[in-house]
């Protein structure tokens, strides 16, 4: 009985398949916007909680938490000022610290942060669910001076995978963003002495590099420009007295970007902020890297949400587009009405009739852009990954989602009670005898 | 014969909810199991009506309206459906058939919903689908055709197919309401011959309505409906 519901709903629909594909089409670019959403979303969120992993206070100056961060865990954006070592050395030896790991930004290599750190980073800076880095070749770089001749750098996997670089490559970085060609640190190229292993933050498309190759590469520059800056086209301006002649030497820089600080217990880590942020010679911001990123989401979920009410109303609307296609339909079918009902069909099956008809719509509908949005999704994932460090999420339906899809299909449901009932109202109305 | 007719109609009186006049009037009729009659009477006399009332669309709004013995007032919305489902075949004047289907999906719909049907269908000929084609060829349609679908068939085809349809799963009564008043002489004569030969096959009693009195001579009995002027009707009268 209900097959029989089901096929005749089917062959109904496809007797009117033009109107009802056009809904279709329109039920699936919601259910995409929807679902693609969400994926997004949640790949983000999921990849900056990552990268915040272990790390109980990020140490900056003076500056906005969010800023600071973003600046120091995800590379985004720079930082107004920096924070000297001897500031932070002073932090590192309270007895409270377990460790801290400097940081310094500021360069590229080929659109990639540098990262400026020493070798405890790889000892203490945790990914994911705790997970230390690990090495898929080679190994860490070396503090101090440089190694036979050459500073060392460390890549992240993009990085690695997508240059095609491997240990004992050499390479030129970059001064800030790297977008002015003439910028580059060619006269100190750096050997790549290790490859981590991917771990879906930021890490991945970083370059990491020890602080006296990052102080050597920046040797002599003044204001944020080269020593060479005479040979620039366009400037006149002698070049300063060079110091390019002396060999390297293993230098630290005065002051870096920030710090990543490990407590020895977490307890401790509001106590922590406040000494830290206690008015003294250098103004220091510490940052509770989960209470920023909430803060972040905070402000992010706002455009979220209107990206998700979009989607739900481009949801309605081609449901309401579903509804007046099979509303308009009735009229016509009338006849096909008075027919099942003197086969024996009951008004409430014409009812069910009419409701499997949307149903199998809005189902078909769903499926479908669920199907575009895995696919779009997964064919933009690299793309995203390499340019946006956004590892979009790889479940395949989440609760979440779930739940927005089932509103869809609820909300499809719903109104499809309407042209039910008028179809059981018409049904009874005309008896055997519909108008001709 | 043994078993109740399969209609009996006492003192029936029929009118539209919220409208005083009587459209029907009917003292008594009846059909046996296995007969054939022919319903006469001039447009506006009532015969659609009638036939709703026999299949249990419309109800009586006084009188006994027994199909097999059992009064449609007297039972549930649901059952009704599914006895009409059972027991009774229907054929339109026209505009019969599901357009979107091949004209073997309209005649296995005919027993779709009826489990008893269905049940008869498959003892007889092991699938719906053969039942099917059984009826289409003895309603003559060309095997070319059964796979054509509803709206592409002409309109004597049409009609054979609905008559197949009626006729699928045998059930007690055949209601065939001017099934050949869009044919014209060769195809009318052809088609009631091929629906009373199937019909007596089935052993299915047929009332078939027309006001077309050349379809004398083939039914044993005929009954004319009077109409009156303002509404009310008097009762069946034998017209042989």
């Amino acid at each position: 009985m209900s097959s029989v519901i089901l096929r005749l709903a089917w062959a109904s629909a496809l007797n009117r398949r033009l109107p009802l594909a056009l809904m279709v089409a329109a039920i699936a670019l919601s259910t995409a916007i929807l679902v693609s959403t969400e994926r997004l979303r949640e790949g983000l969120r999921a990849g900056f909680s990552e990268a915040l992993s272990g790390t109980d206070l990020v140490v900056g100056a003076r500056s906005h938490p969010v800023q600071v961060m973003l600046s120091t865990l995800f590379h985004l954006g720079h930082p107004a000022q920096n924070v000297s070592l001897a500031a932070l050395e002073g932090i590192a030896s309270l007895p409270q610290v377990k460790w801290l790991v400097p940081v310094a930004l500021g360069d590229t290599y080929r659109g990639m942060p540098v990262v400026a750190t020493n070798t405890d980073y790889f000892r203490w800076v945790r990914t994911g669910e705790s997970r230390p880095l690990v090495f898929a070749q080679g190994r860490a770089f070396s503090d101090g001076p440089p190694q036979e001749g050459r500073f060392e750098a460390v890549l992240g996997a993009t990085v690695a995978t997508r240059f095609a670089l491997k240990r004992g490559d050499i390479i030129t970085l970059a001064h800030g963003s790297g977008a002015i060609g003439e910028l580059v640190h060619d006269d100190q190229p750096i050997r790549v002495a290790g490859v981590l292993d991917g771990t879906g933050t930021p890490i991945d498309r970083s370059v990491l590099i020890s602080l006296e190759a990052f102080e050597a590469l920046h040797a002599g520059w003044v204001g944020g420009l080269p020593p060479r800056v005479g040979q620039l086209p366009g400037l006149r301006q002698a070049a300063p007295p060079s110091t390019m002649s002396a060999p390297p030497e293993a230098r630290r820089p005065v002051s870096v970007t920030a710090a990543l600080v490990g407590l020895h217990s977490r307890a401790q880590v509001f106590n922590m902020q406040r000494q830290i942020e206690r008015p003294g010679p250098e103004p220091l911001t510490a940052v509770l890297p989960g209470v920023a990123l909430d803060e972040l989401w905070r402000v992010i979920s706002r455009g979220e949400d209107l990206l998700r009410l979009t989607g739900l109303l481009v949801g309605l609307t081609a449901i309401g587009g579903l509804i007046a296609t099979i509303l308009a339909g009735l009229e016509a079918r009338r006849r096909e009405l008075a027919v099942l009902r003197a086969l024996g069909a009951a008004p409430r099956t014409l009812f069910a009739l009419v409701i499997a008809e949307s149903s199998i719509a809005n189902a078909l509908g769903i499926v479908l852009g669920l199907a575009a949005s895995v696919l779009g999704v997964g064919l933009l994932s690299p793309w995203l990954r390499t340019n946006f460090g956004i590892e979009s999420s790889s479940t395949w339906l989440t609760m979440q989602q779930g739940a927005l899809l089932a509103l869809v299909f609820g909300a499809g449901l719903l109104a499809s009670l309407l042209p039910a009932w008028r179809a059981m109202r018409l049904t009874l109305a005309d008896g055997l005898a519909p108008p001709h | 014969m043994s078993g109740p007719p399969v209609i009996e109609v006492e003192a029936l009186r029929f009118h539209y909810p919220r409208r005083a006049a009587s459209v029907l009037e009917l003292d008594r009729f009846e059909i046996a199991a296995g007969e054939r009659i022919l319903l006469a009477g001039g447009s506006g006399s009532g015969k659609s009506t009638l036939l709703s009332l026999l299949a249990g669309v419309l109800l009586a709004s006084y009188g006994a309206v027994r199909l097999l013995g059992c009064d449609w007032r007297e039972i549930a919305p649901a059952t009704r459906d599914r006895r009409r489902a059972d027991h009774i075949g229907y054929v339109f004047q026209q505009f019969n058939l599901l357009g979107w289907m091949t004209a073997i999906d309209n005649v296995v719909l005919g027993s779709a919903f009826s489990e008893s049907r269905t049940a008869r269908a498959l003892g007889g000929w092991g699938s719906l689908e053969r039942a099917a084609r059984e009826a289409l060829e003895r309603m003559q349609l060309p095997a070319s055709r059964w796979q054509t679908r509803g709206a592409e068939l002409s309109v004597g085809e049409q009609q054979r197919v609905a008559a197949a349809r009626a006729l699928i799963g045998r059930p007690d009564l055949i209601l065939a309401d001017e099934p050949t008043s869009a044919l014209d002489e060769p195809l009318r004569d052809a088609f009631i011959e091929a629906l009373l030969a199937a019909s007596d096959e089935a052993g299915c009693a047929l009332l078939l309505v027309s006001h077309d009195r050349a379809l004398e001579p083939c039914f044993a009995r005929c009954v004319r409906l009077n109409t009156h002027s303002g509404g009310s009707a008097s009762g069946a009268v034998p017209a042989r």
